[in-house]
């Protein structure tokens, strides 16, 4: 008796199981655009489902901020507030360049977990799938921005440049950001692990972001230092926002910060590419 | 079959993949070493191998993951080399491990698949609704990937890969780790997909699997295949039947031997377990006769089956070693 009716089952199991395999259509391969859409609404669903991951664009920026304000606001420049208005901009871009390396490990967890294989056996536009989480992660670095900027108003921060000042800077920001992170996932689809590949993300952050112009005036250093802290991409991006925050911004200044993000794409974007598709 | 360059081949290629001398060396280790393949379209077939073996190395090549060092391969008549696309198009690949987002639910995972292949959003949805269903995932179509059993996971991985019924599918390993019930669901699906047209190549270490599902079978050991041909071809360069025996006692072992030679006029073997044997035969009637004569000593037996013989035989056979051994001393070499 149950054996019949499990047997019935069975075969209307099997029906559905034919059925569904069968009634399969063959779309055409989708355009650019939209995998990069799909791409981009993937990374959107894991910060639905990991909020964690937020953590490093909310809390950082604040802890960031509030520690160095009041840490070296007194020690460097006499008053808080009145260092804030230095501070704030190059720590906004200290910030916003260490969640850059984010971009690497995701993309590695993505490879030693299977599911680089399975798009990479797709017939789409290959690189759609890194421009998808950039552009998702450019969101990110707009939070991370909102916040420190909020909170830096609440402690005293005026920019002079306006809102437009600081949109512009945003903007430099999230361009420059972007370029930076082809560096991250040409490391991420080198590197083995993710623990190495943090301590690479590392080595090459700390004295970018230290040995800038971000906490000092660099005219107070050594003249060796004050050349590499000169040409070091962050102190270049530095003076740009911190120009256009308080409105004091020159073309030239503007053009060096698209002139270093191309380069750094120009480079970085097709080595990515290439790795992606070759890697073994 | 006969080749015409450029001509009949585009039209009606009778072969899902022709494979010549694929070689893949990492570093001084030769994984695959000059494997010829040949896979007639609609059929399943079956890769078997020890861990180890160079199955997975050799579906990475054939996927287009992993560029060969040596030989050539056409995919429904599409040069492996030249027309990566045209390939990608018609395959899909479920890896040895799951590849998926396991952040994302069964339905996101199904509905982005579907967008990828080019469909629309609301027919990428009734399509991952469809699958989920046939694939007895409905009710965990909102549950995060990573709280799925063992079992799920792997359904909803295959079913990722076929969300456009693909023409080839690789399937590697699909039922390594699961219980026998899930495992049929896995055949279930595979016959399934075979019975709409598609073209299987999966690998296993289970010989049982390979026997149950593929036409044909390649046994391939250190990146060598070693025998090609039906189950039951494979069945038959052993012989015709396999006498195995379980002794009560290991001591007796010796004497059982002696005795199961003398009366079968056939090689015995010794099983890794120190109180099995096996032999291979080819005249039935003399089984029962051996195994009075050990009775008559005084030979204690606890279990014999006699029947053609497994694909593990084949293998033992094939390499000297039995399966499961060789699976052993690789994993602890590398
Ligand atoms: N990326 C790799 N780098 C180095 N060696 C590898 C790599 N992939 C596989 N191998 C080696 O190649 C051999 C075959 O591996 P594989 O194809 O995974 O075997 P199987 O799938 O049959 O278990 C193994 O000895 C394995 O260690
Ligand atoms: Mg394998």
């Amino acid at each position: 008796m149950t054996g019949y009716i499990e047997q019935r089952e069975k075969e209307a199991n099997e029906l559905r199981l034919n059925e569904s395999i069968a009634s399969s259509d063959r779309p055409k391969p989708p355009s650019a655009v939209a995998s990069t859409m799909t791409f981009a609404t993937r990374a959107l669903l894991r910060i639905k489902h990991v909020p964690e991951q937020m953590f490093d664009v909310t809390v950082f920026p604040v802890i960031f901020l509030l520690m160095f304000t009041y840490l070296f606001g007194g020690a460097i420049a006499g008053s808080t507030e009145e260092y804030l208005q230095f501070l704030l901009p190059g720590i906004l871009v200290m910030t916003v360049a260490q969640i850059t390396m984010y971009t690497g490990i995701d993309l590695n967890n993505d490879i030693r977990k299977g599911i680089f294989d399975r798009f990479r056996t797709l017939p789409i536009w290959l690189p759609s799938a890194l421009i998808g989480s950039l552009l998702v992660d450019v969101i990110r670095y707009s939070m991370a921005s909102v916040i420190m900027i909020t909170l830096g108003f609440a402690l005293g921060f005026r920019p002079e440049g306006g809102l437009m000042g600081v949109l512009g800077a945003i903007a430099l920001i999230l361009v420059f950001s972007f370029s930076l992170s082809w560096i991250w996932t040409v490391c991420g689809l080198i590197v083995r692990s993710e623990k190495a590949l943090m301590m690479i993300s590392f080595m090459v952050l700390f004295p970018l972001t230290f040995v800038s112009n971000v906490f000092v005036d660099p005219r107070t250093l050594p003249s060796w230092l004050e050349s590499f802290v000169d040409v070091n991409p962050i102190s270049i991006l530095a003076t740009a926002v911190r120009g256009a925050m308080h409105g004091t911004v020159t073309t030239q200044q503007v053009i060096w910060v698209l002139i270093v993000s191309v380069i750094m794409t120009a480079i970085f974007a097709p080595i990515t590419v290439y790795l992606y598709r070759n890697k073994k | 079959m006969s080749r015409v360059r450029g001509v009949s081949l585009e039209a009606a290629p009778d072969w899902a993949i022709e494979a010549k001398g694929l070689v893949k060396i990492f570093g001084k280790h030769r994984a695959v070493d000059g494997v010829d393949l040949t896979v007639r379209r609609g059929t399943v077939f079956g890769f078997l191998g020890p861990n180890g073996a160079g199955k997975t190395t050799t579906i990475r090549l054939l996927a287009t993951l992993l560029k060969p060092d040596g030989g050539s391969a056409r995919i429904f008549g599409h040069d492996l080399s030249k027309e990566g696309d045209e390939i990608r198009s018609r395959i899909s690949l479920t890896g040895q491990y799951a590849s998926i987002d396991e952040d994302l639910t069964g339905m996101e995972n199904l509905v982005m698949m579907g967008r990828l292949m080019g469909y629309g959003r609301a027919a990428a949805k009734a399509r991952a609704a469809e699958l989920l269903k046939a694939f007895g995932l409905q009710e965990a179509a909102k549950r995060q990937v990573k709280n799925y059993s063992g079992g799920m996971r792997r359904r909803i991985d295959i079913a990722a890969s076929i969300v456009v019924t693909p023409e080839l599918l690789f399937l590697d390993e699909p039922t390594a780790g699961l219980d026998p019930r899930s495992r049929n669901q896995v055949w279930d699906i595979i016959r399934a997909l075979v019975g709409s047209g598609t073209t299987v190549l999966l690998t296993t270490q289970y010989l049982e699997e390979a026997d149950q599902l593929a036409d044909r079978i390649a046994v391939i050991n250190q990146g060598k295949i070693i025998a090609e041909g039906t189950s039951s071809e494979l069945k038959a360069s052993v012989g015709t039947g396999t006498l195995s025996l379980q002794l009560v006692n290991a001591e007796d072992r010796p004497r059982a031997v002696n005795i199961l030679e003398d009366k079968l006029s056939a090689a015995v073997r010794l099983m890794l377990d120190s109180t099995s044997l096996t032999a291979q035969i080819n005249d039935s009637f003399l089984v029962a006769d051996a195994l009075s004569e050990l009775a008559r000593n005084k030979i204690a037996v606890s279990d014999f089956s006699f029947g053609r013989p497994s694909l593990d035989e084949v293998f033992l056979t094939l390499t000297g070693h039995e399966a499961a051994q060789e699976a052993q001393s690789e994993e602890g070499v590398s």
